[in-house]
């Protein structure tokens, strides 16, 4: 018989694979001819990392040598660009000339990485991460050292960071979402890569935008982002994706999508055309990996030796990260929903996280990182849809668990040796708690903390100590009953805080990982708690989370019943001028505003004001002068003033200059809950100063400053901190008192509240007696206002958060029609 | 109470909305909300709590709930359900992807 031609567009890993099969079903149905650009064999694309890192040889990965086409009697064109198809004559032309015609032709011309077309990406040293030209590109970079910029914290962009790292270049991997490949981790498991890869040395730098790649006489000299950072680099390697490589498919009109739209049969809209490989768009899907393209080569090869009812069926590819160190699998679909049941065990010692998603009591995803081993477990599990209802207390723990009942944590620490390590910090093992217990008949955790140590200092064991605690004391054990945040958590506010602080933790993802959150994102109760925990415990380092702001506070107005907003701008002290209240009158009118008021607060309050007028308001007000008066702020309010030595005759002291001279100081800052101050000019107390969080009352001989008042859901007068004879003492003693409070109130925690569960006592002690103390605080104020006094309504006038205030779009009832 | 899908309306780009956040689409007198979730799944309710009529764009997204700013309610981003103990429902927009660009079912 005449042998067909077969001939093959590409000679990627797909039709590699392709041919195996097809040689082994009908060895000599087909004269093969394959067109390769590449100027070189079948080699293993995924290797490529390796020969990036030094530790393979191109040779090492080459799947067919030369001498394997020989053998096959194959003719391989290497360095042959197909230009041209004639899909009537079935010929194929290459660009540098050859002609070979076909009776059945496949295309498998892959994908081309994505270049980010922003100024600069032209320059030379700006590479893809694709082939083996690219990875020698970056190895004789790195030869020189120097440092690389990787623009794509994905699988690609990673493995190319860490390559680079490990043959000792300087790297910086920009990103442009929160977390590190976000398509294939939660943030939990993004996270705990991002502190993997930064304790390498890679910079990792997320929420990153590049605007420009800087160049001198043609070579890259450095990248620029959005927000005008500069990073100086000597090579960008660009891994931000993949498009399917169409372009030729289109030009002979084969039916092209996203990829080359095929059948389950991988043909193309041309019967006698197949293709195989991350060209094909296959069911609406294209891939990326080499999983599924292995199973398009088997189909193809099928159909084309013969008849056959072959067909390609989608299934989830698990992914793993190829940089030694980073354990991580994900698998499935890990969104989450009402329907399905999130399962996270989070051990923070050991940096792990693992999180199974069930629905119908099957698993439908995974993501875990540092234990993966049972990756393939629940990706089976996965695959056969099998019912897990029977395990599923103990299926978090992994198949070892499976019919053992190791799930039960009294049980786990039962089985522990009695010098098995229960507190690192002060290295004290379960024996000693357990015979200290008996000999001296502790019974309450304090007591053991007391006594041996153990979970007095970091605290993240105490969860392990209680379990000691219930084995030997039996029922005689009560758990501790601890106010937590909220169910996300088993911690009170005093033990996150101190943990954000102990380890450091600067990120909402980071505090959930190393405090075992149960939950994968919190919830609206702990979300706005953590972001204030980080606000105060790094200034100018942590990026407020606006999503974990309620709206008062994301769009720094008060939302109102009917979901217009209230706007109040500043009056330092009360006071306000010709000039301002014009400008208030003016807004008014101008955006007809229902409501002008005078508030408790001594200032005014626009009421009514639509959401799409809040920006323009702002800036007339803005342009008068006016700041927001951050009405709807936990943080500070308002410094109520009377009239004082100025004007009135029992006045001992300027009440209303030191007024202004406070809320000059105070405002901006963030606080637990929201802070109000007053300004008495004598005992009279006109300003209700000793109903205030903070109160000063001016006497002959000074100031008398007061706290912890309250005048609303409850009523308390305030207790007296002390004397003091100059207004620097006044500010210098508030400002300390407002820290201490912004670092040890509870989120929601008024002052009040605050200083009865500390003590006035004890409070006096730090910030009256103690002039050292003080003076510390007093200095953490002032760094942390140098971040915080930005007039939030100048910054959204200025564009900031725009999405907050305009619509998306705006749907004219007949584009529906 | 899902709508069926008259007309599928382009309504912008993934982009456009924050992560864990929403943004409007005003639909004649209706406003709609549209969500997007950590995990870049996106969702659109009526920009109305079903108990005091709340914006629901304006509160926290976590998971595939959102929660309401006037009240702290509790509302599935999927079935427009309020959650746990509480009871009443918002109606739900059918949402397609193409690429990045969001289209409404109106
Ligand atoms: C506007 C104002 C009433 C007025 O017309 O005078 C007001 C309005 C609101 N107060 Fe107030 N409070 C106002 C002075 C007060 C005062 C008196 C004062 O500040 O001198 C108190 C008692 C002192 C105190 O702070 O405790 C007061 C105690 C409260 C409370 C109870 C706080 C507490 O812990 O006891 C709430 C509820 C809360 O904050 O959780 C509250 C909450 C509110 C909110 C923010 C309710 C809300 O979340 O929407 C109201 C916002 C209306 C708006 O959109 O502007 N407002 N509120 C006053 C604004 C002062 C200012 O210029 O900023
Ligand atoms: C660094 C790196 C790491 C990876 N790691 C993994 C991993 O860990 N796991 C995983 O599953 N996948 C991984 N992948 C993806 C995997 O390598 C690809 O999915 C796979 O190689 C695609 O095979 P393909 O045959 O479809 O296309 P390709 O392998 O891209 O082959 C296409 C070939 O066709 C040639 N060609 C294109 N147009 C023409 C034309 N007109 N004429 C002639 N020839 C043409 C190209 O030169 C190319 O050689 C990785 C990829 C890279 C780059
Ligand atoms: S507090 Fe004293 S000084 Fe101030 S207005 Fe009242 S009476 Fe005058
Ligand atoms: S491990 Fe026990 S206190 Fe830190």
């Amino acid at each position: 018989m005449t042998q067909k031609r077969l001939v093959i567009v590409g000679n990627g890993m797909a039709p590699g694979r392709m041919l195996e099969h097809l040689l082994d079903a009908s060895p000599d149905a087909y004269a093969v001819t394959i067109f390769n650009a590449e100027p070189r064999v079948n080699y293993d694309r995924i290797m490529l990392s390796p020969v990036l890192s030094g530790d393979k040889s191109f040779d090492d990965i080459i799947i067919h040598d030369e001498a394997w086409y020989k053998d096959n009697n194959i003719t391989l064109h290497m360095g042959a660009k197909v230009t041209k198809i004639d899909r009537i004559a079935k010929t194929v032309t290459s660009e540098n000339g050859i002609v070979e015609s076909y009776d059945k032709l496949v295309m498998a011309t892959g994908s081309n990485p994505f270049i980010i077309p922003c100024p600069g990406h032209d320059l030379s040293g700006v590479l893809a991460y694709r082939d083996l030209d690219d990875t020698n590109n970056m190895r004789a970079a790195a030869a020189k050292g120097g440092s690389a910029v990787v623009i794509g914290g994905g699988l690609l962009g990673l493995e190319a960071a860490a390559g680079l790292n490990q043959i000792g270049m300087d790297v910086t991997v920009l990103h442009l979402m929160p977390t590190l490949m976000e398509r294939q981790l939660d943030t939990a498991a993004g996270y705990l890569l991002e502190k993997e890869l930064e304790s390498r040395g890679i910079d990792i730098r997320c929420k990153a935008n590049t605007k420009q790649i800087l160049g001198e006489d043609g070579q890259v000299k450095a990248v620029e982002l959005d927000d005008g950072t500069v990073i100086k680099c000597d090579i960008v390697v660009m891994a931000v994706g993949i498009r399917p490589n169409v372009q030729l498919a289109q030009d002979i009109g084969l039916e092209v999508n996203r990829g080359i739209v095929t059948t389950n049969g991988m043909q193309t809209s041309d019967p006698d055309i197949f293709s195989v490989g991350e060209c094909v768009e296959v069911g609406g899907m294209v891939y990326g990996l080499v999983a599924p393209l292995y199973q398009m080569a088997k189909v193809a090869a099928a159909h084309l030796s013969g008849p056959s009812d072959a067909l390609f069926k989608h299934s989830e590819t698990p992914t793993k990260l190829k940089v030694t160190g980073c354990d991580l699998y994900s698998v499935g679909d890990f969104s989450e929903g009402e329907d399905r049941e999130d399962i996270v065990l989070r051990d923070a010692k050991g940096g792990t996280y693992k999180r199974v998603i069930v629905q119908d009591n099957a698993v439908i995803g995974a993501v875990m990182y540092g234990a993966v081993d049972d990756g393939p477990w629940y990706n089976e599990l996965l695959k056969s849809a099998e019912d897990i209802s029977e395990m599923r207390d103990t299926l978090i723990f992994g198949q070892a668990y499976q019919g053992g009942g190791g799930a039960d944590p009294l049980a786990a620490v039962a089985n522990m040796a009695d010098d098995a390590e229960i507190c690192g910090c002060n290295g004290i093992t379960k024996g000693t708690i357990v015979s200290k217990m008996n000999d001296l008949g502790l019974t309450t955790l304090a007591d053991v903390r007391a006594h041996t140590k153990a979970s007095a200092s970091c605290g993240s064991c105490t969860g392990l100590v209680e379990n000691v605690m219930a084995l030997t004391l039996g029922d005689a054990f009560q758990m501790p009953e601890v106010e937590t945040v909220c169910g996300c958590t088993t911690h009170d506010h005093a033990t996150v805080r101190r943990l954000i602080e102990a380890k450091g933790l600067k990120s909402i993802p980071a505090v959930m990982q190393e405090l075992e959150w149960s939950t994968a994102e919190g919830c609206a109760k702990c979300r706005p708690a953590l972001n204030y925990y980080l606000v105060a415990a790094w200034p100018g380092e942590y990026e407020d989370d606006q999503q974990s702001r309620f709206i008062n506070e994301r769009v720094h107005a008060n939302i109102q019943k009917d979901g217009t907003y209230s706007v109040v701008p500043r009056m330092f002290g009360g006071m306000t001028t010709p000039d301002e209240l014009r400008a208030i009158a003016d807004v008014a009118d101008k955006f007809d505003i229902p409501a002008v008021k005078v508030t408790g607060g001594q200032r005014i309050d626009l009421l009514g004001v639509k959401k799409d007028d809040l920006i323009p308001v702002w800036k007339d007000l803005n342009d008068a002068g006016m700041v927001s008066g951050a009405a709807y702020a936990k943080g500070l309010r308002t410094v109520k003033t009377c009239v004082g030595a100025d004007w009135c005759r029992f006045g001992t002291q300027d009440s209303t200059g030191l007024g202004i001279k406070l809320e000059k100081l105070l405002w901006g800052s963030w606080s637990p809950a929201k802070l109000k101050l007053a300004v008495s000019g004598c005992p009279r107390n006109c300003a209700e100063s000793t109903c205030k969080d903070i109160g000063i009352v001016c006497v002959e001989s000074g100031y008398e400053i007061h706290y912890g008042g309250a005048a609303g859901l409850h009523i308390q007068g305030t207790t007296k901190l002390g004397n003091v004879t100059t207004e620097q003492e006044v500010l210098e003693y508030c400002a300390a008192l407002t820290q201490y409070y912004r670092e040890t109130g509870h989120y929601l925690e008024r002052i009040y509240k605050w200083a009865d569960r500390l003590g006035y006592d004890h409070i006096k002690s730090v910030i009256y007696d103690d002039a050292e103390a003080r003076q510390g605080y007093y200095e953490r104020f002032l760094y942390s206002q140098k971040f915080s006094q930005v007039d939030p309504w100048a910054e959204r006038v200025a564009g900031a958060e725009a999405h907050e205030f305009a619509p998306m779009a705006d749907i004219k009832l007949e584009a529906a029609e | 109470m899902n709508v069926q899908s008259a007309h599928w309306v382009a309504v912008g780009t993934l982009d456009d909305i924050p992560r864990q956040g929403a943004r409007r689409v005003l639909y004649g007198d209706t406003t709609i909300a549209v969500f997007r979730t950590s995990q870049d799944r996106v969702f659109a309710l009526e920009d109305r709590c079903p108990f005091k009529d709340g914006p629901l764009s304006e509160g926290i997204v976590h998971g595939v709930t959102v929660s309401c700013p006037l009240t702290n309610w509790i509302i599935s981003l999927e079935t427009g359900e309020a959650q746990g103990a509480d009871s009443g429902a918002t109606q739900t927009f059918s949402v397609k992807m193409e690429g990045d660009t969001v289209f409404l079912g109106l």
